[in-house]
């Protein structure tokens, strides 16, 4: 036997060595259990070095730019950036919540939920298996970032963390071919699971008789539980008739394989799939140049915005009627008690009232809005709920 | 006698010193080649194809006349790869691949001259594809993956792979890595 083996040394070198890593494969298969103790150490001893060179790189190209040639201009740009970024992050929250039927409905929902919580992080190194898409992103347990979170942009979906270390975290990118999302159609609601494992990423599970058409969005549908519903995903760019199910292929607007910096979702809000356009309209739509005004006719049309152009309608009305100037010498006060003609634009707005006859009804508490958004019509008054 | 081990212990001394040097300067170079495949493509995304872990398992397996160390540093090489992979990617896929790629390379060096540069392309092209190949098959037969493997586009990485090993090979050679001043 001992013979045997050192004739055959190198064979059972290589049979013990490769049988004890098969063994090894099955133990981590059968027990789902990963050896996290050798990750952690190449990926301590992999990624400083990596921080270094990435860190070198940037920093040696940004101090020549930031320097040499656009000073501080790039720091400013990169912090603008970043503020449109998660400007924009809020404006799909809001076009979601804005863009359902019931817009009162909307607001309260609103009200209700908070909008996702995000943390940014930079890309730093792929995976160095070359058919798993795999990212490592700077941001990890310390920063918050728990295994299973959802990795977006303000574009699209990205992939979701699969390991956390104390400084850097995986991302699995939602081009693995293992990788699985539920996705929803936005005009007929279908349902489906996108898929990106062979070739172009195409949306699976939707049978032949639903509705889908070209150009349509798919947004995220929330039934895997990683992606927060409401999340956009890619624009339909060819439907055709498969073996008992359509085959629908999907262009991702993520682009989640050349992307640098990404968004952790700490906290995920699901919000209702938009029914208007979607926030991937990247031209800017100006409103038409104003009429040129003239003369009375152009004041007539100006229209009181707030309550403080009303006032100071009101008191030229007042001032009119009485023939007094203000700021003029020695014009003295007008009547402000005096009541200004009915027919002017101050007085179709109703005023309030200073003392009610009847108690108002318990103020409900107003929905914060940003600037610029519709405020609600005031509500009627309806039954309270049987 | 005397003579003779005093000529002796210097060499050994040297070769010693040269084994500790090498151990070192293999581990950073695979360290090296392992970041390249961790940082690289974020650098300039066309090289995703470059396996340079793959080609100094291959070097290795080539210039060492053991096949047991050429295994054991195909395994070495290919744990560390696999512990920077996706966890649905079990550790020892890389592992299993690159110690057949050890042992055959080291298996193959007996039987051909492998300063040759052009056996040294045929070999770097034909054990790229047996590297991607069995790692396909494995990550099928084991692990119940279906991920597609595009045999063009193997081919291409491969050729690419082989046409980066000449001139990397040669300055491995200049490196004097190889073993042959502590064999």
């Amino acid at each position: 036997m001992e013979a045997l083996l050192s004739r055959y040394r190198n064979l059972t070198v290589l049979l013990v060595v490769v049988v004890g890593q098969l063994l090894y494969l099955a133990y981590q298969v059968k027990t789902s259990r990963d050896e996290r103790l050798i990750r952690v150490w190449a990926v301590s001893a992999v990624t400083p070095m990596a921080g270094v060179v990435e860190a070198i790189r940037h920093n040696t190209i940004g101090f020549l730019q930031d320097y040499f040639i656009l000073l501080d201009v790039r720091e400013q740009n990169r912090k603008l950036k970043a503020d449109n970024d998660k400007l924009r992050m809020e404006n799909v929250y809001f076009r979601n919540q804005l863009s359902t039927a019931e817009h009162a409905r909307a607001l309260t929902l609103f009200q209700a939920q908070s909008p996702s919580k995000t943390v940014a992080a930079r890309v730093i190194g792929n995976s160095t298996v070359a058919s798993a898409k795999a990212v490592f992103i700077d941001r990890g347990s310390t920063s918050g970032i728990e295994k299973g979170m959802a990795v977006v942009t303000p574009d699209g979906i990205v992939g979701k963390v699969v390991a956390v270390y104390p400084l850097v975290a995986q991302v699995l990118l939602v081009t693995d071919p293992t990788f699985k999302v539920g996705v929803e159609s936005q005009k007929g609601h279908v349902h489906g699971v996108l898929d990106c494992g062979n070739g172009p990423c195409v949306v699976e599970q939707i049978q032949e008789e639903e509705k889908v058409t070209p150009g349509e969005w798919f947004f995220t549908s929330g039934e895997d539980r990683i992606f927060p519903k409401g999340f956009p995903v890619g624009t339909v760019i060819a439907v055709q008739p498969g073996q008992g199910m359509k085959d629908v292929k999907l262009n991702l607007s993520g682009a989640p394989g050349g992307v640098e910096e990404v968004l952790v979702v700490l906290h995920g809000v699901h919000q209702p799939i938009p029914v208007g356009p979607v926030v991937e309209d990247s031209t800017t739509k100006a409103l038409p140049p104003p009429p040129p005004e003239s003369g009375a006719a152009g004041k007539q049309q100006a229209v009181s915005q707030t309550e403080a152009d009303k006032v100071v309608q009101k008191y030229e009305q007042i001032g009119k009627e009485q023939n007094h100037v203000y700021g003029g010498l020695a014009s003295g006060l007008p009547n402000f008690n005096a009541k200004p003609p009915a027919n002017t634009p101050a007085t179709q707005a109703p005023a309030p009232k200073a003392t009610p006859q009847t108690p108002p009804p318990p103020a409900k508490a107003a929905p914060v809005l940003p600037l610029g958004a519709p405020r609600p019509k005031p509500e009627r008054p309806t039954q309270p709920p049987q | 006698m005397i003579g003779a081990s005093e000529h002796i212990r210097p060499r050994r001394q040297r070769a010693s010193w040269f084994g500790r040097f090498q151990v070192a300067a293999l581990v950073l170079l695979t360290l090296i080649a392992i970041i390249s495949k961790f940082y690289l493509p974020r650098l300039i995304p066309s090289t995703v194809w470059l396996e340079l872990p793959l080609l100094l398992t291959v070097y290795f397996g080539l210039k060492r006349p053991s096949p047991i160390l050429a295994l054991l540093f195909g395994a070495f090489v290919g744990i560390a790869e696999d512990s920077l992979a996706p966890e649905n990617l079990p550790i020892g896929m890389y592992g299993i691949t690159k110690t057949l790629v050890g042992y055959f390379a080291a298996t193959v060096s007996v039987k051909f001259n492998v300063e040759n540069s052009g056996i040294r392309l045929v070999l770097c092209f034909f054990f790229y594809i047996f590297h991607a190949f069995f790692y396909w098959l494995m990550r099928r037969a084991l692990l119940g993956q279906l991920v597609p493997l595009d045999p063009r586009e193997t081919l291409i990485h491969a050729a690419f792979n082989a046409a980066v090993a000449l001139p990397l090979f040669m300055i491995l050679d200049r490196m004097k890595l190889s073993g042959e001043l502590t064999a």
